[in-house]
């Protein structure tokens, strides 16, 4: 007689259903689509269209120094708070963390749409500084998912390493940049793999933005417009596989960087 | 409607991402079963009651409807918005209950026949290809005139039946009240042989034009094209982000000598040669157009699909390219705060847009019970007080003139009309659209001065505008891949804009990044060697 029996692996299957059905048959189609024409027979046209067609490649260069500005603004902002907020022992920190994050709470757009009017009293005319205009609509959109990482990193920093380095002999400058900074490598990294990625696509803050050059989540959507779902999914695969890239990159520099730290220590 | 929200836009677009790769998906898996989209939107049901009449056999009938948002009177109005008409019969116009639920108890009392009308709503043209795209979900759907031309011309709809058409059934409201001038439009235009007006009947119409700022614009400037180009007014102007609307543009600015000649004005074809002239999609002139929307892409405010509204109210822009219908709600918007804006329309040519009615073939699908329901919708909404609700609603024009009826003209001059005692009036006529006929004296508002250049204009053009306004043909696929590569070519950056000194700033900042990091990778060497 057949009786059900519970165990631990069955709690998996919810997961390995939305997997299959919102992860694994999306991507699958997007390469079915990226290697066909419009009559379904296998083609590398789209493949050839993207290196070859000058706007594609502008596209990904204006979207990856949108992207870069993005990110390096966010880590130059976030490093110092999240440093002050997790390491200075202020009584009040999480409060003052809260209010970092506080603002993600409010819907987006809702935000950016203030932040319009903010600048325009400022700038006067929002159209004549469309980039300046995004990479500070994108910062004040990402600063949380900057902050958020590199403050826990922070927090379980151990405290006997630093006063260790400076038992032996550093200064403060070498100790934050041989133990701190080292040590808080794996926030960094994943604070640039949290908005490096979305800076690349996020077109509607770009839009909100009275940006009207194309990055690259506006490009896919363009050709989705007019119903070419071939190039589109190929433009969305390539940038899936220029994403793996970064976070391949990333992902092997904090291991270098584990090693490293074996060897300061 | 062409209101468009940008954030609306990406969401729908997301989500339709979504669920065209998982639908897509799922057909990939499961072969043969076509309803899959139907079962994933709740709505199997519907799908296969095909060839037996749902009358017939007692059941009610579903009618699946989608319309653009905001685009039809959802009813509730208060007492006090009564509209009361100064008809012949005075008619008093109150949107009580929805107009769909109004639809559904009319159609029982009428033809005896229980209607459950399923309506969504859509927020682009494209938006609703796709979803047409994905699965049978709709019965009767409302795009704009480019899109039905292409739904047309890709067979997918039912044409009208005869009965539509007879004009001695006083329920078909329709074709007894249709406005002549948008009726030969839509039994001239034609796509592939056929006219229009065998699959669709007209909802809401208008034309395309500025709206401006007429303290810092002038009347004659805001009057031409190339206003939008000028760079006299650099980032004071927005233009549509849509590759359509924006090409016209750059037509009409291309071309403005020729269309302006004064040969050329006094000729006896001239509205077929601006068809002619502004539907052209030769490589020539595309190439000529995308060196002018290059040019003004750097001089716009923004290409915006639904910003240019509220940035034209709050004076952050002078001018705006806009369709009459939101050029009445910014102008009405606008007004509230004394803010006065005026709306022109270009001296050289016009866009004249439609959204209009058709059905569905696959929706349909044979069943004569549902197209008599389709049918009677369009006739249901094209009752001239339906009409005005609708129009009270929604802010745009109906393409109903209102035939026998004299309710449609009379809320036209309830709106517009000028107060007995009032000074500085003009007579503006309306005839053209409502009688065929521009100095028919039945058909004379007497309105405020300056509406000749404001709501009135904009909602009923007199008839000069009419005689330049041209239907934007719908382009073939060679035609229409030109043009959308142009329109990426004018909206991606130009690695090829960039100057050697540009270029050298590049290098300068990647050498100092790369130096840095060299330098911190390599701490630990430099200093135990």
């Amino acid at each position: 007689m057949f009786r059900f029996r519970f165990s631990r692996k069955q709690l998996c299957i919810p997961y390995v259903l939305f997997l299959v059905c919102f992860v694994i048959l999306p991507l699958a189609v997007i390469v079915y689509y990226a290697f066909t024409d419009g009559s379904g027979r296998f083609t590398a046209a789209n493949f050839l269209n993207f290196f070859t067609n000058g706007n594609t490649i502008g596209t990904l260069c204006y979207s990856a120094v949108i992207a870069v500005a993005v990110t390096a603004v966010c880590l130059l902002i976030a490093y110092p708070v999240a440093y002050v907020l997790a390491r200075s022992g202020l009584k009040r920190a999480p409060v003052l963390l809260m209010l970092f994050i506080l603002p993600m709470w409010i819907n987006f757009t809702l935000r950016i749409t203030a932040l319009k009017e903010i600048l325009t009293v400022i700038e006067g005319n929002l159209s004549l500084h469309p980039f300046l205009n995004t990479v500070i609509g994108m910062t004040y959109d990402y600063l949380p998912f900057m902050i958020l990482p590199l403050y826990t990193t922070l927090l379980q920093l151990d405290q006997n390493l630093l006063e260790a380095a400076q038992d032996l002999g550093a200064g403060p400058a070498s100790v934050f940049t041989r133990v701190t900074l080292p040590l808080s490598m794996p926030g960094i990294v994943s604070g640039i793999t949290m908005t490096f990625l979305p800076a690349m696509t996020n077109y509607v803050i770009l839009d909100m933005m009275y940006n009207s050059t194309y990055i690259m989540g506006s490009l896919i959507g363009s050709y989705f417009n007019i119903y070419d779902w071939n190039n589109g999914s190929m433009i969305s695969l390539i940038l899936f596989a220029v994403i793996c890239i970064v976070s391949i990159i990333t992902g092997g520099e904090d291991q270098d960087d584990a090693k490293n730290r074996g060897a300061v220590l | 409607m062409k209101r468009e929200r940008n954030n609306q836009r990406c969401c729908t677009l997301r989500m339709a991402a979504a669920g065209l790769a998982l639908t897509a998906a799922l057909s990939v898996i499961f072969p043969g079963s076509p309803g899959f989209a139907g079962i994933l939107s709740g709505r199997a049901g519907n799908a296969g009651m095909a060839s037996v009449s749902a009358a017939e056999s007692g059941e009610k009938v579903i009618l699946r409807i989608a319309n653009w948002e905001e685009y039809i009177d959802e009813g509730g109005w208060d007492e006090e918005e009564a509209i009361d008409l100064d008809d012949r019969a005075g008619t008093t116009i109150l949107g009580e209950n929805s107009m769909v639920e109004d639809f559904e108890e009319w159609y029982l009392k009428t033809y005896g026949v229980d209607v459950d009308v399923e309506y969504s709503t859509f927020g682009t043209n494209e938006d609703l290809y796709n979803q047409l795209t994905l699965g049978n979900d709709f019965d009767l759907v409302c795009p704009s005139e480019y899109m039905f031309m292409k739904l047309i011309a890709e067979d997918r709809l039912q044409p009208l039946s005869e009965h539509f058409f007879d004009e001695g059934d006083e329920n078909n409201y329709y074709i007894r009240g249709v406005s002549d001038y948008i009726r030969n439009i839509f039994d001239t235009n034609t796509i592939n042989g056929e006219p229009w007006s065998k699959y669709a009947a007209g909802y809401m119409w208008g034309t395309t034009g500025i709206v401006y700022n007429p303290d810092v614009i002038s009347k004659e400037e805001a009057s031409h094209w190339k206003v939008l180009a000028d760079p006299k007014y650099k980032g004071q102007v927005t233009i549509k982000d849509n590759v359509r609307d924006s090409y016209f543009a750059a037509l009409g600015i291309l071309n403005e000598d020729a269309l302006l000649e004064p040969d050329f004005l006094r000729s006896s074809d001239r509205l077929e040669q601006i068809a002619e002239v502004m539907n052209r999609t030769d490589e020539e002139t595309v190439e000529e157009a995308e060196a002018i929307l290059k040019q003004m892409k750097e001089n716009a405010y923004s290409f915006e699909s639904d910003s240019g509204k509220a940035d034209m109210v709050t004076g952050k822009v002078l001018a705006n390219y806009q369709w009459s219908g939101d050029a009445v709600y910014t102008l009405d918007q606008a007004e509230i705060d004394d803010y006065y804006l005026a709306y022109a329309v270009p001296e050289e040519c016009t866009n004249v847009w439609f959204d209009g009615w058709v059905m569905l073939k696959d929706g349909i699908d044979g069943d004569a019970a549902k197209q008599h329901a389709a049918e009677a919708f369009m006739n249901f909404m094209s009752r001239p007080d339906n009409v005005v609700r609708n129009m009270y609603y929604i802010g745009y024009t109906s393409v109903i003139a209102g035939g026998d009826s004299d309710i449609i003209y009379a809320y036209a001059d309830w709106c517009y009309g000028a107060e007995d005692d009032a000074q500085d009036t003009i007579e503006y006529p309306v005839g053209f659209f409502f009688s065929g006929d521009n100095s028919d004296e039945d058909y004379i508002i007497t309105a405020q001065a300056d509406q000749a250049d404001r709501q009135l204009f904009a909602q009923y053009p007199p008839q000069d505008v009419l005689e330049r306004a041209v239907v934007m043909q719908y382009f073939d696929q060679d035609n229409n891949e030109r043009i959308n590569q142009m329109w990426v070519n004018v909206r991606c950056f130009d690695l090829a804009s960039l100057t050697w000194q540009d270029w050298a700033k590049i290098s300068a900042v990647v050498i100092v990044l790369a130096a840095a990091a060299v330098i911190y990778k390599k701490r630990d060497k430099i200093r135990i060697s």
